[in-house]
C-alpha cells in the first residue's frame, strides 16, 4: 500500500501564499529564451524610424521627402500631411488632451516626432530620416513653468487655443493652462494657519525625471488586409486599454484588433501610455500591408517618451508649539510639457496628491494643483508609483523635517507625535480617504530600534562637534521617513481611463480533468513574476499544486479585460479577482464532492487540498479527483466542467504603509555623499511571495536612490534637452548601489479577500525622502533648510557653500 | 552598399553571414543568426544588455562592427549551459537568488559574470560590484546578482576542489 503523504508534504508541494517560489519565469530569462518586442520577426517585416525635430518651438515651413524617397531600401516617409485624411494626425491622451502623432504644421519640444521612414531594414531607416529635408522657423520657446502664464507668454498650443477647457477638469485662465484641481477645505485651513503656534513654508521641487527601463519602447504592427486584422505586439503595461484607443480612433472593430504584451524588460510607469511609434506602425502597416516594426533608442527613450514628476510644491504645516500638526497646504505648479500625457484616472488630473496628509492625523488640509504647457517633452506618468502619490509624500516628508527644525524638535519625535493611531482604523483623511488597516506608531518602533536610531543621533551630534571645532570636514545626516501608499486603482465609483473603463481587473480559471490548471489575467507582468505569484494564490485557495497552475496574459484575444499593471494594482485588484475566482471554482468542487461521495455539501469541510466528509476524514476527494469528475459526474442542474471568471471592482484602494531610515556621511569639501545604511520596513498585508517582496524593495529603493542623487532631465533655455543618454542619465551600476536591509511587519488589508496591499511602490514613495532627509538633515544643524533634488556632489557642494561651510 | 561575407564561431557553431561594413555584432547575431539573448538597452555601450564573450573578453557587442569579429570565437548566454543541457552554476545560481526580475539586462549579466569569474575565481563583494558595473539594471538592485554570482563562484570552486 502507498503511503500517503503527510500533511506537511501536501502544504509544501502546493507551493501556495508565504512561500518564497522560485520564480517559473526564470528558466527562459537565464537561457537566452525571453521573447521582448524587438525579438519578434515576421516575414516581410520591415523598420520605422522617426525624424525628430531639432527645434523645441518652431514652424515647420517645409518638409522635403525626394532625397530619403531616392535612398536604397526606403520604401515610404510619412508627415502629418498624410495623417490628416484618416484624422491619425492627433491621438487622444489619457489625460483627455490629445497629442500630436506627427507634429502639424508647428513643432513644440525637441525630439518631437516629424515623419516616420519606413524601410527595408533599421540601417536603411535611419539613412532614410538623415535624407529628410525639414525647413522649420524657429519660435520663442516656454521653457519656465513659472513663465508659461506670464501675460506675454508665446501660446503654444495653436490647436486649442480657444478651448475652455482640457480633459473637463474646469476653465483655463491663459493659453497655456491646462487646468486647475483643488482639494480639501480651504476656509478651515487658512483658519488652521491663522491660529497656529507654529508655521512653515517651503518651495520643494520634486525634478523632472524617467523611469527608463532597460528595454525602451517598441512594437510590431501586422494589419491582414484580407480579414481586416490587426495584431500589435508592444511593450504595453495595460494591453486593453491599448485596444479600446486603438478602436476609438480607428475604423477597425475591436474584436479585429489584437493587442499582445509578450516579455517586457521592465515598465515603471513608462509604458502605460500611447506613443507616436505605436500609432505610425499601425497606420503604416494598413498602408503597406506588411509587418513594420518600430524600435525607440535609449535617447529617443530618454528625451521623448513620457517623463515623470516635474511637481514645483509651495508646502506649508501649521502646527502647535508642542509639535501637533493642525493644517497643510500646498500649491502646486505642475509642468505637464506641450500636451497633457499625464497618465491619471479621468477624475483626477493631479493623481492621487490628496494622500499628501501621508500617515499623519491633519485635521484640516487643502491642495491645489495648476498644469500648464511648456516647451517639453509630453507626460507625467508615475515612476514606479501610484498617480503623483511620490510627489505627494515628497512634499510632505520634507515639510515634516522642516517643522521639526523650526520647532526644535527630533524628526522622529514629531513624526511620532502625530501619527495615526492604530485605534483610529478605519482612518478617514480630512480628504475622504479612507485608510483601511495599520499600526504605523508600532512598524515606527521597530524601525528604530532596529536602527539604533538614538545612538545615531548621539553619533551625529559628536560628529558634527568635531566639524565644529576644525577636527573634521564629514558630516553625518539621518533621513527618517514615515509613509502611507494608495495604491490599486481602483474603485470603479471614484476612478475610470479615458472615462469609459472602470479601473476593475480579471481573472479566469480553467482546471482541467487532470487536476491541472491555467488561469488569465487582465494585468501584465514587466518583471514582477505573476507567472509565480499568481500561481501560489490560485494553489492555497484551490488545492492545486503552483506548478500545476499555468499563468497567462497580455493578449487581448484570450486574456479577460483588464487595466492591466500600474500603481501597484496587480495584488490588490488581479491578485483579488484570482482568489475570488479560485472560490467559485472550489464552491463549484465542493458541490461535486458532495454529490460524489453521496453526503450533504454542508458535511464537507476543507483541507489543504482536498475535501472530507466530517466525523469520517478518510472519506475525501482530493481537488484532483474532484477534476475528473467535474467532466462527467455532477449534480443535476450543475454545469459540467470547472472553470470560473471574476471581475473585481475594489471595494477601496489598498494603504500599503512603511518606515524608512537612511544614514549618509557627506565630505563638505566635494559635497561627494556615501550612503552607509538604509533600512526599509514595509508593510504590504499578507505576504504573497517574500523572496519577490524583498527583490522588489531591492528595486525600487534601487530607483529612489537614482532619483534623489542624481537623476533629472533638464532644459536649456533654448529648450534643449540635456542629460537624455545613459552618458548622463543617472542610472545607478552596482558600484554606487547601497546595500538594503529590509524588514517588514504584518497587517492583512482588511476589504481585500487574502489581506494583500501591494509592495512594487513602496519603496520609491518611501525611498525618496528617506534620502532627501538625510541629505538635507546634515546640514539642519548648520542652517541649511532645503536643497532641491538630485543631491549630486556639486549640488551638495554648493548648498555646503551657500551655508558658509567651505572657502 | 556591398556586402563582406563574415565568418566566426558562435556558441561552438561555425557560421557565416553577409553583412554591409557598418553591421553591428550586436545586429550579426540578432538580426542576421536569430540569436536573440543578446539584448539592446542603449546603443551608446552604457549599459551591458549586449554583453557577449569574444575571444576570451567581454565585449559590448552594440559597439563592435560584425566585421571585428571575422574568425572569432564568441559565447552568448545561449552557449552558456552545458552540452548535456544541465545549467551554468550562473544560470542556476541567478535562479536560486532571485537574481533577477524583468530579465532584460539577464543574459548580459550572465555572459559578464562568467568572464568575471574565469579572471577571478574568487572575487569578493566588491570585486564582483566593480567587476559587473559596466551592466546596469533597473529591477534588482544588484543585491541579488551579486549573492547569485558569489553563491556560483564558491560551486565552482567547490566542484573544482573535488575532481
Amino acid at each position: 500500500m502507498n503511503e500517503q503523504p503527510s500533511r506537511k508534504e501536501r502544504e509544501a508541494a502546493l507551493e501556495g501564499i508565504g512561500t518564497s517560489r522560485k520564480r517559473v519565469e526564470d528558466p527562459r530569462f537565464t537561457q537566452g529564451k525571453g521573447n521582448y518586442v524587438d525579438d519578434i520577426k515576421l516575414p516581410d517585416m520591415v523598420h520605422g524610424d522617426f525624424v525628430r525635430s531639432p527645434y523645441a518651438h518652431a514652424r515647420i515651413k517645409k518638409i522635403n521627402k525626394d532625397a530619403a524617397l531616392a535612398v536604397p531600401g526606403v520604401l515610404a516617409v510619412l508627415t502629418a500631411d498624410d495623417l490628416k485624411p484618416f484624422n491619425l494626425h492627433y491621438m487622444p491622451t489619457l489625460a483627455g488632451d490629445v497629442q500630436a502623432v506627427l507634429a502639424d504644421e508647428k513643432v513644440l519640444y525637441q525630439m518631437q516626432e516629424v515623419a516616420f521612414v519606413v524601410a527595408t531594414d533599421r540601417y536603411a531607416a535611419a539613412d532614410g530620416v538623415e535624407a529628410v529635408e525639414v525647413e522649420y522657423d524657429e519660435l520663442e520657446p516656454v521653457i519656465d513653468p513659472f513663465k508659461a502664464m506670464d501675460k506675454d507668454a508665446p501660446i503654444l498650443r495653436e490647436d486649442i487655443k480657444d478651448a475652455k477647457e482640457v480633459g473637463g477638469h474646469g476653465p483655463r485662465k491663459h493659453p497655456n493652462h491646462i487646468w486647475t484641481w483643488e482639494a480639501g477645505d480651504q476656509k478651515a485651513t487658512d483658519k488652521a494657519f491663522k491660529d497656529a503656534d507654529v508655521t512653515v513654508k517651503e518651495m520643494v521641487s520634486y525634478q523632472r525625471c524617467h523611469a527608463s527601463p532597460m528595454e525602451t519602447a517598441c512594437c510590431v504592427a501586422s494589419f491582414d488586409k484580407i480579414n481586416g486584422a490587426l495584431t500589435v505586439w508592444g511593450t504595453f503595461q495595460a494591453p486593453h486599454v491599448v485596444r479600446t484607443v486603438a478602436a476609438l480612433i480607428s475604423p477597425l472593430p475591436e474584436h479585429k484588433i489584437r493587442i499582445i504584451s509578450p516579455d517586457i524588460g521592465g515598465g515603471f510607469g513608462n509604458k502605460v501610455g500611447v506613443y507616436p511609434g505605436y500609432i505610425m506602425a499601425i497606420a503604416a502597416t494598413v498602408v503597406l500591408g506588411i509587418p513594420v516594426k518600430w524600435v525607440e533608442d535609449r535617447i529617443e527613450n530618454l528625451s521623448a517618451t513620457a517623463f515623470a514628476r516635474d511637481y514645483h510644491m509651495a508646502g506649508e504645516l501649521s502646527a502647535t508649539k508642542d509639535g501637533k500638526i493642525t493644517g497643510l497646504r500646498c500649491y502646486t505648479l505642475a509642468d505637464h510639457g506641450a500636451f497633457d500625457a499625464c497618465v491619471s484616472a479621468s477624475k483626477f488630473p493631479a493623481g492621487l496628491f490628496m494622500i499628501c496628509t501621508n500617515s499623519y492625523d491633519i485635521p484640516n488640509a487643502f491642495v491645489s494643483v495648476d498644469g500648464v504647457y511648456t516647451n517639453k517633452t509630453p507626460g507625467g506618468v508615475a515612476y514606479r508609483c501610484s498617480l503623483r502619490v511620490t510627489e505627494a509624500i515628497y512634499m510632505v516628508e520634507r515639510m515634516v523635517d522642516i517643522l521639526a527644525q523650526k520647532l526644535g524638535m527630533d524628526p522622529a519625535e514629531l513624526r511620532m507625535k502625530n501619527l495615526i493611531k492604530p485605534d483610529q482604523f478605519p482612518y478617514t483623511t480630512t480628504f475622504g480617504l479612507q485608510y483601511d488597516s495599520g499600526d504605523y506608531p508600532a512598524a515606527f518602533k521597530k524601525a528604530m530600534k532596529s536602527v539604533g536610531y538614538d545612538a545615531l543621533r548621539k553619533e551625529q551630534a559628536k560628529k558634527l562637534e568635531d566639524f565644529k571645532a576644525g577636527k573634521s570636514r564629514s558630516l553625518m545626516g539621518i533621513g527618517v521617513c514615515t509613509f502611507t501608499e494608495i495604491v490599486g486603482a481602483g474603485p470603479s465609483r471614484v476612478c475610470d481611463i479615458v472615462g469609459l473603463v472602470g479601473t476593475f481587473d480579471s481573472c479566469e480559471v480553467r482546471v482541467h480533468p487532470t487536476g491541472v490548471a491555467i488561469a488569465r489575467f487582465g494585468t501584465k507582468s514587466q518583471g514582477q513574476a505573476h507567472e509565480t505569484t499568481y500561481a501560489q494564490i490560485l494553489s492555497t485557495e484551490m488545492g492545486i499544486p503552483a506548478a500545476d497552475i499555468e499563468i497567462e496574459e497580455g493578449d487581448t484575444d484570450t486574456a479577460p479585460y483588464g487595466l492591466g499593471t500600474w500603481g501597484s494594482r496587480s495584488t490588490p485588484v488581479g491578485g483579488a479577482a484570482c482568489a475570488n475566482a479560485a472560490r467559485k471554482v472550489r464552491a463549484k468542487a465542493q458541490k461535486i464532492a458532495a454529490h460524489v461521495m453521496e453526503v450533504s455539501e454542508k458535511d464537507l469541510e476543507w483541507d489543504i487540498d482536498t475535501f472530507r466528509v466530517k466525523g469520517a476524514p478518510d472519506k475525501a476527494m482530493t481537488m484532483k479527483e474532484v477534476a475528473l469528475a467535474a467532466y462527467s459526474n455532477v449534480p443535476e442542474g450543475l454545469e459540467l466542467g470547472l472553470e470560473a471568471v471574476e471581475y473585481y471592482d475594489p471595494p477601496n484602494f489598498t494603504f500599503p504603509y512603511g518606515a524608512y531610515i537612511c544614514v549618509v556621511d557627506i565630505d563638505a569639501d566635494t559635497g561627494e555623499t556615501a550612503i552607509r545604511s538604509f533600512y526599509a520596513l514595509d508593510d504590504c498585508g499578507t505576504r504573497i511571495n517574500p523572496m519577490i517582496i524583498e527583490g522588489q524593495v531591492h528595486g525600487g529603493l534601487t530607483e529612489a536612490f537614482a532619483i534623489a542623487m542624481g537623476q533629472i532631465i533638464d532644459y536649456d533655455e533654448a529648450g534643449n534637452v540635456i542629460g537624455a543618454s545613459f552618458l548622463d542619465y543617472f542610472i545607478p551600476t552596482a558600484v554606487e548601489t547601497p546595500i538594503w536591509t529590509t524588514d517588514h511587519t504584518v497587517t492583512p488589508c482588511p476589504h481585500h479577500p487574502i489581506g494583500a496591499k501591494g509592495v512594487g511602490e513602496s519603496p520609491n514613495v518611501g525611498g525618496v525622502p528617506a534620502f532627501s532627509n538625510a541629505v538635507n538633515d546634515a546640514f539642519a544643524a548648520l542652517g541649511g533648510v532645503h536643497t532641491q533634488m538630485p543631491h549630486t556632489a556639486p549640488r551638495v557642494w554648493e548648498h555646503a557653500k551657500e551655508l558658509g561651510l567651505v572657502a | 552598399m556591398a556586402k563582406t561575407k563574415v565568418s566566426l564561431t558562435v556558441n561552438g557553431n561555425e557560421v557565416e553571414a553577409e553583412v554591409d561594413s557598418r553591421t553591428l555584432l550586436i545586429h550579426l547575431l540578432r538580426e542576421h543568426l536569430n540569436i536573440t539573448g543578446p539584448h539592446i538597452g542603449c546603443d551608446t555601450s552604457h549599459c551591458g544588455a549586449c554583453t557577449v564573450d569574444l575571444n576570451g573578453k567581454s565585449v559590448k557587442s552594440c559597439t563592435v562592427l560584425a566585421v571585428q569579429a571575422q574568425d572569432g570565437q564568441v559565447l552568448t548566454v545561449e552557449g552558456m549551459a552545458n552540452a548535456d543541457g544541465t545549467l551554468h552554476p550562473l544560470q542556476q545560481a541567478f535562479m536560486d537568488n532571485h537574481g533577477l526580475q524583468c530579465g532584460f539586462c539577464t543574459p548580459g549579466m550572465l555572459i559578464r559574470a562568467q568572464r568575471l569569474l574565469q579572471e577571478n575565481p574568487n572575487p569578493t563583494e566588491d570585486e564582483i560590484r566593480a567587476g559587473i558595473s559596466g551592466n546596469l539594471c533597473r529591477c534588482t538592485g544588484y543585491q541579488n546578482i551579486v549573492k547569485a554570482i558569489s553563491a556560483a563562484a564558491q560551486q565552482m570552486n567547490m566542484k573544482e576542489a573535488a575532481e
